[in-house]
């Protein structure tokens, strides 16, 4: 339970962190609220932890063309209390109130999430629902691009994500969210985010080796009377594994309740 | 740039509770662990050492964090507050003496993180209802009280706050 050894270097500038990077068998630290429990039981023995927390500029939610650009160092406890993201993404403040509990909300950041990439975790469920675009230290990487498995993404050893555009959603778009955890706080045993606007779009979190837009399901939607049937084709549609918190049956049968409920709810939230 | 190489101790220097503190710490060594073997303040326990237990909480620049998903190094300059910040060694602050009133504690093992929990919330949401309460406290493990002590206090609490505003 206490880490093993490593050294430690806190860059001023994403130069510094990305040369570093370059340089050994490095981990980023940002929050630590996954990296540190991994170290914690060893699961993970990096020679060196570059902090980028002391870097500034990276922690502002500002206004990118109607939707947001948020920087990734920005805290999971600022973007649940942001007014900006509950005006312009009810669906992501929603979300946010799920994300384990305070003390780790207060610390982890939303780049750190989206970069660990849990299946089960709503960040990067919410950046595949609202077409993230996301900014490296190289390139911009659309969310649905972001992740080949689980806890894996396509950065590159030296590449640090910096920021996360959402770009507007048309006006009196609907949105739903439903997850279910054993307990207040935990990670899901399956999450379902909807979006009805100029599209319809349906993410299932937790229910596969990343998060994924159910395209068949969301070809079936054409208004209310056909909830029940992109219900069904949604728990087809998913391929999670079962473990000691539920068999992947269950998990099936929550995606195609979660769905309905999403659906309901981000109709009935549709103008 | 600050480096620092593994194995070796550093110097770390911070605020506790308003005081300004210093130790020795190699970049490995938990916030948790340096707070009780380096500065001897024992009032933040430690349980899980992962982040699900809630007992190391205390409060870094005035949020809530796990001690045990900080390194000591983290903390140079900033201002870190422990349950011994909360009144005189004599004394009891108003969530302390609702605890105690309620008998929102048993063991004691939890207390310490759950009071720095609820004193951030105190400061954020003095408005917050009882299911915020209980939401908040979802991230803290108690085994002796079956929590309605400590909701009691904190309803208790929060409303005596929220009334005088």
């Amino acid at each position: 339970m206490k880490p093993p050894a490593f050294e430690y270097l806190a860059p001023r500038t994403l130069e510094q962190a990305v040369a570093a990077l370059g340089a050994e068998d490095a981990k980023i630290l940002a929050g630590g609220q996954s990296l540190v429990p991994m170290l914690n039981f060893r699961l993970l023995a990096p020679s060196l932890l570059v902090d980028i927390t002391r870097i500034p500029g990276l922690d502002n939610v500002d206004d990118w063309d109607g939707g947001l650009r948020i920087g990734a160092l920005t805290r999971h406890h600022a973007l649940e209390t942001s007014p900006l993201v509950r005006d312009r993404f009810p669906v992501l403040h929603a979300a946010m109130a799920e994300v384990a509990h305070l003390a780790i909300r207060n610390r982890g950041t939303i780049g750190g999430s989206l970069c660990h990439g849990d299946p089960a975790a709503e960040l990067p469920g919410m950046a595949v629902l609202l077409d993230a675009q996301l900014q490296t230290t190289q390139r911009t990487i659309p969310a649905a691009e972001f992740y080949d498995g689980t806890l894996s993404t396509v950065l590159g050893a030296d590449e640090i994500l910096t920021d996360i555009m959402l770009p507007a959603l048309p006006p009196g778009t609907g949105w739903g969210f439903e997850e279910f955890a054993r307990r207040s706080g935990d990670f899901a045993l399956a999450a379902v985010g909807v979006l009805i606007g100029g599209e319809v779009r349906i993410v299932a979190i937790g229910a596969n080796e990343k998060p994924i837009r159910l395209l068949n399901a969301e070809a079936l939607f054409n208004d209310a009377s056909d909830i029940d049937a992109v219900a069904e084709a949604a728990g087809k549609e998913v391929s999670p594994e079962g473990d000691l918190h539920g068999s992947a049956e269950y998990r099936r049968h929550l995606v195609k309740v979660l769905t309905r409920r999403a659906l309901r709810a981000a109709w009935e939230r549709t103008s | 740039m600050r480096y620092l190489e593994a194995g070796k101790r550093h110097a770390v220097r911070f605020t506790l509770n308003g005081e300004l503190v210093e130790g020795e710490a190699e970049p490995r060594l938990l916030l948790s662990d340096f707070l009780r073997q380096t500065l001897g303040a024992y009032g933040t326990h430690v349980g899980c050492e992962h982040g699900s237990c809630g007992a190391c909480t205390i409060r870094v620049d005035g949020k809530a964090v796990r001690a045990c998903l900080l390194y000591a190094v983290q903390m140079q300059d900033r201002a870190v507050t422990t349950v011994e910040g909360l009144a005189a060694p004599d004394g009891l602050n108003a969530l302390q003496a609702a605890l105690q009133k309620h008998h929102g504690l048993q063991c004691g093992f939890c207390t310490p993180g759950i009071l720095m929990s609820l004193e951030q919330l105190l400061e954020e949401e003095p408005g917050a209802d009882e299911a915020r309460i209980r939401d908040v406290l979802s991230g803290h493990i108690c085994r002796c009280t079956g929590y309605h002590g400590i909701v009691q206090a904190a309803v208790e609490v929060f409303g005596e706050v929220f009334g005088k505003r």
